[in-house]
């Protein structure tokens, strides 16, 4: 190992640690019957989760989902308003709209992803304070207008004031970074399918977050995950909201153009 | 008190087996996970889940660390009138909660 490149021999020791292609996986692919060969993180799941997501009897995302509902009809902050007194039903008002988020906001003229957006709203029209960060609070409302969505294709980045913002959501990417010196490419492009560790690598489509995911034993969201996958190739993950999440979380919803919406997932 | 989600047919005929599905939202603290300085998170889990069918016992589940957060438990009963299907979780702290689902048996 030359000191002037720590990081290669790592990266390389780390990717001959990649199991063979699962099998299973390429008959899913035919089954979904998905001719340009995008697959959903559900399709490297076993049945029992695939299961547990489909049943939502049986799903513990429902769980926040139903906390979310209770929060859409509170009252709040100094303008005493509920969110349903200015969007009524979420089933129509929202329908759709967790698909096409992240979103240009034209005061920010920049991106926001669907947390921002309700935070905007909690902090602008109902003169309340924002929801931290992954606070159960604010997954919840996300998982509650994210279901309204579930089913429908994702629309993200159709906007064309996104197209800069997308272009470099695209370039991080495709940038090798962190010790182990990998691009989010260099699993979820070009070694999808394939084991790490004993976690099968997806193909990194954002389709059901805010997620239940088994490790975490409760709720996330997308850039909670984010920064798992940071974290995991040694790089130092950005503080939550940042531009670069915001414009990475467009780039991947983009990529995932036209996929199905299936919050709220549950993941491994 | 905790989200549940109950799932139970809401209507179904004399004899029938039926499936109860619950979920509760719940952290299940193990008691073996450790904290920033080094004493362990105190244990804090639902030992107990009993579910009563028109007052009487039908299901009983005792619980144990190593069970997941938010654990969902579901069993089979006969449906044999209509009434009033109640679930009760205890935790150690000693609290209980209960839900209550009618059920119509024709
Ligand atoms: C070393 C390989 C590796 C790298 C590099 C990597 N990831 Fe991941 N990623 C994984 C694995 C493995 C999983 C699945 C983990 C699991 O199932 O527990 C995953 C999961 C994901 C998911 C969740 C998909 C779903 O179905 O919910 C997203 C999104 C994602 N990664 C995005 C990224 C992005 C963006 C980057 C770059 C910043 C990145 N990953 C870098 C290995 C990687
Ligand atoms: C006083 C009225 C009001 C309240 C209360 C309110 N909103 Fe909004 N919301 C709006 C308006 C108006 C817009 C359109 C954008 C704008 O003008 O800022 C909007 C936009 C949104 C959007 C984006 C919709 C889209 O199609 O892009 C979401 C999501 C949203 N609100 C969620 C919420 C949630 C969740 C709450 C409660 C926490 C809430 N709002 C409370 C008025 C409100």
């Amino acid at each position: 190992m030359t000191p002037r490149q720590p990081g290669r021999m790592t990266a390389r020791a780390a990717l001959a640690g990649l199991a063979a292609a699962l099998p299973a996986v390429a008959c899913l692919a035919q089954q979904d019957g998905r001719q340009d060969g995008r697959l959903s993180g559900s399709a490297f799941m076993s049945a029992e989760t695939r299961e547990m997501q489909a049943d939502d009897a049986a799903n513990p995302g429902m769980l926040s989902v139903l906390d979310g509902e209770a929060l859409w009809s509170r009252k709040e902050g100094a303008a005493g308003r509920a969110c349903a007194d200015c969007h009524s039903d979420a089933a129509t008002s929202m329908r759709g709209v967790a698909a096409r988020f992240p979103a240009f906001d034209a005061a920010r003229n920049a991106p926001v992803n669907l947390d921002q957006r309700i935070n905007i709203c909690r902090a602008e029209k109902q003169g309340a304070a924002p929801f931290a960060w992954e606070s159960p609070e604010i997954l919840a409302l996300s998982a509650y207008v994210g279901l309204q969505s579930r089913g429908l294709p994702i629309t993200a980045g159709e906007d064309p004031r996104l197209a800069p913002f997308i272009e470099r959501g695209r370039g991080f990417y495709s940038l090798r970074q962190g010790q182990l010196d990998l691009a989010c490419a260099s699993c979820h492009d070009d070694n999808w399918g394939r084991l790490l560790g004993s976690s099968p690598i997806p193909q990194a489509h954002p389709t059901g977050y805010p997620i239940y995911r088994l490790e975490w034993q409760g709720m996330g969201s997308l850039q909670r995950r984010l920064r798992n996958c940071l974290a995991g190739v040694r790089a130092e993950p950005f503080a939550y909201g940042a531009p670069e999440y915001v414009e990475l979380e467009l780039f991947l919803m983009t990529r995932a153009h036209g996929m199905v919406m299936e919050t709220p997932a549950v993941r491994p | 008190m905790a989200r549940t989600l109950i799932n139970i047919p809401k209507q179904t005929r004399r004899g029938e087996v039926i499936e109860i599905k619950t979920l509760i939202a719940h952290p299940m603290e193990t008691g073996f996970r450790p904290l920033a300085n080094g004493s362990l998170a105190p244990r804090d889990i639902i030992n107990r889940l009993v579910c009563t069918y028109n007052g009487e016992e039908v299901f009983r589940a005792d619980l144990f660390p190593a069970i997941t957060a938010n654990p969902y438990v579901a069993f089979t009963t006969v449906a044999t009138e209509s009434g009033e299907i109640a679930l009760s979780w205890t935790d150690d702290r000693g609290q209980t909660q209960t839900e209550t689902v009618a059920i119509k048996v024709e």
